[in-house]
């Protein structure tokens, strides 16, 4: 394909009815559908990884001794305490604070 | 007038030819019965530098159309054509393309619908997706496939529209139908044309990472509220299109010398009392039958729709106000309404028109059936009927 010079793309030219792309939208914050949440046991986690290779919105995150979900995008599915080896993750209800 | 040369061919052809004059960057085919020497005329003009452009050869044309989403994005010009049960296998991506306001252009050669099995013409297939926010036009005759495609794209990109845009030709009738063509020159179609501009409201770019289509907020979030705002961003590109497919066409008219009714054609209307109404190849036939049913005195025109997406509201109100019976003859079924779609839509711009007149629907030519002079004759016979108060019941099947 013939290369085309890259010029700096200004976004006011664009109309807002337009299309989702490049505008006001951002990635959906999934986690706002939570019903449930995974709790880990830090004590029981052996960080083997496998909550993070399953996790269909790629939200685990490694700490120190364990990994948890990113409970911004985590969407309660329950897949990783499904899958954990060791039954560190218990899905427990979201309640009203 | 310009420098051209005269071409024999096919419309399969003769699209292939469009497409080369309109130096796409990348296209992508996935052959099938009757658009597969569409397809080998592409690669071949691929191969033998004549468009000079990456050919994706990919596993079907799911793939195809999802290959062009990501090349329009990055700012290509591109191409695809399909028909039947690929353009089917095609449907998710292809009704993801408007509102991602593409403009890529694909032409359809229209097949009829599976099952019962049949790999011949009608127009089932691009009458069953017209609900999908792309662009419709159809073709008469060779010449207008190969003006039409070129024009498709100065359409699809115009900044008011942003919308993809399908270029439908019969299959059987224009895909393997020879004529003599012009083929325009090149400079000339390259001022035309002007600078390329598909990507001007996203510009993939590496450095500016963007979210492409990324979910709208469920109803506590807003989302409805956006996703209605697009909805209209992509109604208000449709009816800016009825004003850009005609001055595309008048432009193209001035500089190469052919002139097309670009939404709907009025043909011996002026003093007619009642009209047949057509698309695509099948007009031909319509207008020689009306031609010889006014050597005997018969007060009947033709009314043909090029645009039947968006609708040609206005256009065809002006024409259907002319006369006082109607007979539309569609080459597809509406399966839900037991008539043919251009009938029932066109019912739709008779109320609007606030005239209670006799229309009667006709559907032939399916399965690749010939709609002949006679069977026209037997359509404007019947209208005429219609129009003294006779009305049949429809749908009147004319290859039975």
């Amino acid at each position: 394909m013939r290369r085309q010079a890259r010029k700096a793309f200004d976004q006011s030219r664009i109309p807002d009815d337009l299309c989702p792309i490049a505008t006001e939208l951002t990635v959906l914050r999934t986690g706002d559908w939570r019903a449930e949440r995974p709790v880990v046991d830090r004590d029981k986690c052996v960080k083997c990884a496998t909550c993070w290779t399953y996790c269909p919105t790629q939200c685990i995150v490694e700490k120190e001794t364990w990994f948890e979900a990113g409970l911004e995008i985590c969407k309660g599915c329950g897949i990783c305490a499904q899958e954990c080896p060791h039954h560190a993750i218990t899905m427990m209800e979201e309640v009203e604070e | 007038m310009t420098m051209s040369k005269t071409l024999v061919c096919d419309g399969n052809e003769a699209a292939a030819w469009g497409v080369a004059l309109a130096r796409p960057d990348m296209v992508a085919v996935y052959p099938i019965t009757p658009q597969s020497s569409l397809a080998e005329y592409i690669s071949q003009f691929v191969a033998d530098g004549i468009i000079k452009a990456d050919l994706m050869d990919v596993e079907g044309e799911h793939s195809v159309l999802s290959v062009l989403q990501g090349a329009c994005l990055a700012g290509a010009r591109t191409f695809t054509a399909s028909c039947g049960q690929g353009l089917a296998f095609m449907f998710e991506p292809y009704y993801r393309t408007p509102p991602l306001r593409l403009p890529i252009v694909m032409s359809i050669v229209t097949r009829d619908g599976i099952t019962p099995q049949s790999v011949w013409g009608g127009q089932q297939d691009a009458m069953t997706v017209r609900e999908a926010g792309w662009i419709h036009m159809y073709c008469e005759n060779v010449q207008e496939v190969l003006d039409t495609v070129v024009m498709a794209y100065k359409i699809a990109e115009h900044h008011d529209v942003m919308l993809p845009v399908n270029v439908n030709h019969d299959g059987n009738y224009l895909s393997y139908g020879v004529e003599k063509v012009e083929l325009p020159d090149q400079a000339e179609v390259d001022a035309f044309l002007g600078r390329k501009d598909t990507n001007w409201h996203a510009a993939l770019d590496p450095e500016r990472p963007m979210a492409v289509d990324p979910l709208t907020g469920g109803a506590g979030g807003g989302g409805p509220a956006l996703f209605v705002r697009y909805r209209k961003g992509l109604c208000k590109g449709m009816q800016n299109a009825l004003k850009v497919v005609p001055q595309v066409h008048e432009e193209w008219a001035k500089r190469f010398g052919r002139s097309y009714a670009p939404l709907v054609e009025e043909y011996c209307l002026e003093d007619a009392r009642y009209a047949v109404v057509t698309i695509g190849s099948m007009t031909g036939a319509g207008k020689d039958a009306v031609d010889l049913a006014r050597e005997v005195g018969e007060k009947v025109g033709l009314i043909k729709i090029k645009t039947f997406r968006p609708f040609p509201l206005e256009a065809l109100r002006r024409a259907l106000s002319k006369v006082k019976a109607v007979g539309v003859v569609d080459r597809s079924v509406s399966f839900g309404w037991n008539s043919g779609p251009v009938y029932q839509e066109l019912l739709s711009a008779l109320y609007g028109l606030n005239q209670r007149i006799p229309a009667v629907s006709f559907i032939g030519g399916l399965a690749g059936a010939d709609i002949t002079i006679e069977h026209f004759t037997r359509v404007i016979e019947t209208t005429a009927k219609a129009l003294k108060g006779e009305v049949a019941e429809g749908p009147i099947w004319l290859n039975e």
